[in-house]
């Protein structure tokens, strides 16, 4: 009982290099052995394309099964586990987040992926974004953002621009949308990126600095809703006659009011890195405090320690 | 108090020395006096000098101090609730002398601070007064600094004095609980004391003594419900928690922020109960039995994420430390109307466990068993406390903690192949396999909210939904058949059968005592379990011709208080009806007691 910890599975939250290293012994999964369910997306939802490039990174970067966790709310961008195959959660609407730093917190060993669309994470999850970001939990979050309501069938979402013509503002949208990219930074996440599905290279690029990074990493992915929003993001489509712009090379990913500055920018705006810190994270911090009480209690079974607490409750 | 006899009192130097078997104090002053601390050095005392004691206090609800009362039951026999009337009032304030003097009995002693107090003529015929400089003494005793400070400890010295006190385990209670702060304060805490012991009340009224308890053969611990709870869910190997905080649930998180890394663990702020429960639910899943906590609101805020771990039959304890509702409420008071909200609230058809303790050992001893009820049946177990016995101070026999504590590390080890939501079990109760499992086919589960299949995978199939329905319910049925019939208080049969859950165990019992002493024919039952409801109630129901339910809640609509809707919807029993209070207090004795015998008479005119 002194012991809670298995080799599989520290007690004590760790954060130093949580990425799974690849197991030699094991051979890499294929494509075939990473895909469970066949999506229930609309053809054509950009949904299909970040679920493509999540498992070419469990491919190239040869994670195990057992190693990944998937983690949704609700929405059609949140129906994400059930096409994965590693263990997984379909949350609830909004608290996917919350969820995720649950698993993160107790389960160093394990890398966390949360998925999630903008009105699951930044409407009625808004509040724990924030609060994930500032505690700089170690988990990967990536928004699929489509400026919609998908699941629901249309409705306005924080982050549809105004005018936008919605079942719930059959007039045009009146409320001023939110940024992703301006809430995560201001939030105090400290890894910050911005992606497109229409450019595979660059979502698997950004997925893989993501996981790497020690901290709270989040991606703004733009994945259009073919259903209700079509050709929303044209503009940042070269194939559709609009301008991929990346990140400039000389833009500081550590200036925080540089990384603000981009994300000013007006749509298209820019794809990349726009901030990347490294700070102590939560499972460090933790780790800590713990490792300072344990240093009080060694050789001590579990119960003699609660033996020494109650012995001063006589 | 009981005087058992009286030893008579040299004429004008001594008062008399009684010899008593309990005794009910209550101090009245403000929360900043240090009042909690008085009640507490004696509950304390009493459990080292293997008295039975019990606490009662109210805390007022504004941060800056306040109104405060502690009163402190202590027994040579055993002591069953805090007492209805104080044999002595000890008053701080003019407002602590007007409020709370109608709380001693008739004949009772009033020690006031001369100070601060202008006694009344119209009371001093009813109660012995006496009145103590005690704010202008203490100042004396330690040098007039700390013009407050240690008023508490000047009182504690007087009921040393009138109690025939032991010094040295008072002394050394005081040395312990100020020690590693600056020895001036050490110093100062025992001049205070030592000047109230040495006034000499003796010479104005009588003083006591305690009978010789009964010899107890084990160590006695001291706490209040919320550190009980606490430390029963450490003892049960739960090594991750996440809350937020609110009255009077607070205590609990803090206590657990502070142990758990102790052994490991962590517990978490978060920012609402939302993510809190959905922090525990993601703790659950990934193989930590973890706990949440909450109180009123908090409560509410829950309901939703509660019915994922129901769907998704998530092992997970809620711990609801009740005050009065509904919204805010009644922060600081108690209240017992959370049982339905325990048991049905969410949407859907959820079905979980809820339990509840009935005294401050029994909180510690609860939240284990919660622990391996979710664990065994993966189901969201409620702990349902009450500010009552969060705040009352308890002795109770040290656990013995080798054989009680327990380690619940999962287990990692790979298996061949794994259905979350196997249907093939009779009880519905399926093998859990958590993240970070390998599991050897290489299929792997989705824990959801979705009706699903033995997968966890979405379906809408009407078939699946109604086995997976029946299984989420047989799970609680196969627990349910499990469980012990509950004890009957008293004979098996009799007119009245009160029934009681939680916190009000104690005044019911008494009640019993004292009808049945008085020959009425009265017997108690005090259910723990709530749902799944034990088996064997209708059976001992059929042995009385009345069964009253006495709870602190509303009679409702159709005049049942909510334990008494459940039993009356599972027996379809009309003699079942209700006691109810709702004025935010714990039942006195005698409210319960006055309300049983007036059904006595009544019972007696139909038999
Ligand atoms: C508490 C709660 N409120 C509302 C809903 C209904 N609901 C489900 S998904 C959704 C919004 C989906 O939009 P988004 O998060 O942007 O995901 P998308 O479908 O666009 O990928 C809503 C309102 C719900 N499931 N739960
Ligand atoms: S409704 Fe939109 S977001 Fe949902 S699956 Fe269809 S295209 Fe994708
Ligand atoms: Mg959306």
């Amino acid at each position: 009982m002194s012991a809670p910890q298995t080799q599989n599975a520290p007690a004590h939250p760790a954060s130093a290099n949580a990425v799974p290293a690849p197991n030699t012994e094991r051979k890499g999964l294929t494509k075939k052995e990473i895909a469970a369910d066949h999506p229930t997306w609309c053809p054509g939802c950009g949904d299909f394309s970040v679920l493509a490039l999540y498992f070419k990174m469990i491919e190239k970067r040869r994670l195990e099964h057992e190693k990944i966790t998937t983690i949704s709310g609700i929405g059609c961008s949140s129906r994400f586990p059930y096409f994965v195959q590693a263990h997984g959660a379909h949350y609830i609407h909004g608290r996917s987040l919350p969820f995720a730093s649950g698993v993160a917190l107790s389960r160093p060993d394990l890398h966390v992926f949360v998925f999630g669309g903008d009105g699951d994470l930044f409407s009625i999850g808004g509040n724990h974004f924030t609060h994930t970001a500032r505690k700089n939990i170690k988990l990967t979050c990536v928004a699929m953002d489509n400026w919609v309501y998908g699941l629901t069938k249309k409705q306005t979402s924080p982050t549809s621009p105004l005018g936008f013509k919605s079942k719930t503002d059959v007039w045009g949208a009146v409320d001023y949308p939110i940024n992703p990219m301006k809430q995560a930074i201001a939030a105090g996440a400290t890894f910050v990126a911005r992606t497109t599905h229409s450019n595979p290279n660059h979502v698997l690029q950004m997925m893989e600095a993501a996981m790497d990074h020690d901290g709270f990493s989040f991606i703004q992915c733009l994945s259009e809703c073919v259903e209700f929003y079509e050709g929303a993001f044209d503009a940042s489509n070269p194939r559709k006659g609009g301008i991929f712009n990346a990140v400039p090379t000389t833009h500081d990913v550590a200036d925080e009011v540089a990384a603000y500055k981009l994300a000013d920018a007006a749509f298209p705006g820019y794809f990349g890195v726009f901030y990347n810190v490294t700070k102590p994270t939560k499972n460090a911090k933790e780790a800590g405090v713990n490792a300072a009480a344990a240093g009080k209690f060694k050789g001590l079974k579990d119960w003699q320690i609660l033996q020494k607490t109650f012995d001063r409750m006589k | 108090m009981s005087h058992s006899s009286a030893s008579p009192g040299a004429s004008g130097a001594e008062a008399k020395v009684s010899t008593i078997n309990e005794a009910v104090i209550r101090i009245a002053g403000n929360s900043q006096d240090g009042i909690q601390a008085i009640g507490g050095f004696l509950a304390r005392l009493a459990g080292r000098t293997e008295q039975e004691v019990m606490t009662f206090m109210t805390i007022p609800s504004t941060i800056s101090g306040g109104p405060s009362i502690f009163q402190v039951r202590m027994g040579s026999g055993e002591v069953l609730s805090a007492g209805d009337e104080a044999d002595v009032l000890l008053a701080f304030y003019q407002h602590s002398y007007e409020g709370h003097i109608t709380s001693l009995r008739k004949g009772g002693i009033v020690v006031y601070d001369s100070d601060h107090v202008e006694p009344k003529a119209e009371w001093k015929e009813t109660y012995n007064h006496v009145g103590v400089p005690i704010s202008s003494l203490t100042i004396e005793a330690i040098g007039g600094t700390a013009k407050d400070k240690g008023k508490n400890l000047y009182a504690l010295g007087l009921l040393a004095r009138m109690f025939d006190l032991n010094l040295t385990k008072l002394e050394a209670l005081i040395t312990e609980r100020f020690t590693g702060k600056d020895h001036s304060v050490v110093t100062n805490a025992l001049a205070a004391f030592h000047a109230g012991n040495s006034y000499s009340v003796g010479q104005v009224i009588e003083t006591f003594r305690f009978q010789e308890a009964r010899h107890r053969s084990s160590q006695q611990v001291v706490m209040n419900g919320n550190e009980a709870l606490a430390y029963g869910i450490i003892a049960a190997g739960v090594r991750f928690g996440a809350a937020y905080p609110i009255t009077p649930w607070s205590d609990v998180m803090e206590i657990l922020r502070r142990e758990l890394p102790k052994y490991g663990g962590t517990f978490v702020q978060c920012e609402d109960e939302i993510a809190a429960i959905s922090m525990a639910n993601g703790a659950s899943f990934a193989g930590r039995v973890a706990v949440t906590g909450s109180s009123g609101p908090g409560i509410s805020l829950k309901m939703e994420a509660l019915g994922w771990a129901v769907m998704a039959e998530m092992p997970l304890v809620v711990i609801n430390v009740q005050r009065g509702g509904p919204s805010t409420g009644l922060p600081t008071q108690v209240e017992q109307s959370d049982l339905n909200l325990a048991c049905f609230g969410s949407h859907g058809d959820a079905p979980r466990v809820v339990l509840a303790p009935s005294d401050v050992e029994d909180c510690f001893y609860t939240a284990i068993e919660a622990v391996n009820i979710a664990r065994t049946y993966n189901v969201p177990v409620f702990v349902l406390s009450d500010q009552a016995i969060a705040t009352r101070i308890e002795a109770f026999p040290v656990p013995d903690l080798e054989k009680v504590c327990q380690d619940i590390t999962p287990d990692f080890t790979p298996v061949a192949e794994y259905k979350p939501y196997d249907l093939s079990t009779s009880n519905g109760v399926s093998h859990r396999v958590v993240a970070g499992t390998r599991i050897l086919n290489g299929r792997y589960p989705v824990a959801t909210g979705l009706e699903h299949d033995e997968m966890g995978h979405p379906t809408g199939s009407p078939k699946l939904h109604m086995q997976m329905t029946a299984k989420r319910r047989r799970k609680l049925q196969a627990l349910a058949d499990t469980l012990p019939v509950p004890k009957v208080y008293g004979p098996p049969e009799g007119n009245v059968l009160l029934v009681g859950w939680g916190s009000t165990r104690g005044p019911i019992q008494e009640a019993v005592d004292r009808a049945r002493a008085a020959g009425d024919s009265v017997s108690a039952l005090h259910l723990k379990h709530l749902n799944p409801l034990p088996p064997g109630l209708d059976n001992i129901f059929s042995g009385f011709n009345m069964v009253r339910v006495v709870e602190m809640n509303d009679e409702g609509l159709y005049g049942f208080g909510q334990l008494a809707g459940l039993l009356r919807a599972r027996y379809c029993d009309p003699k079942i009806t209700g006691i109810n209070k709702t004025d935010g207090l714990t039942f006195k004795v005698r409210e319960i007691l006055e309300r049983a015998r007036a059904d006595v008479t009544a019972g007696m005119r139909k038999l």
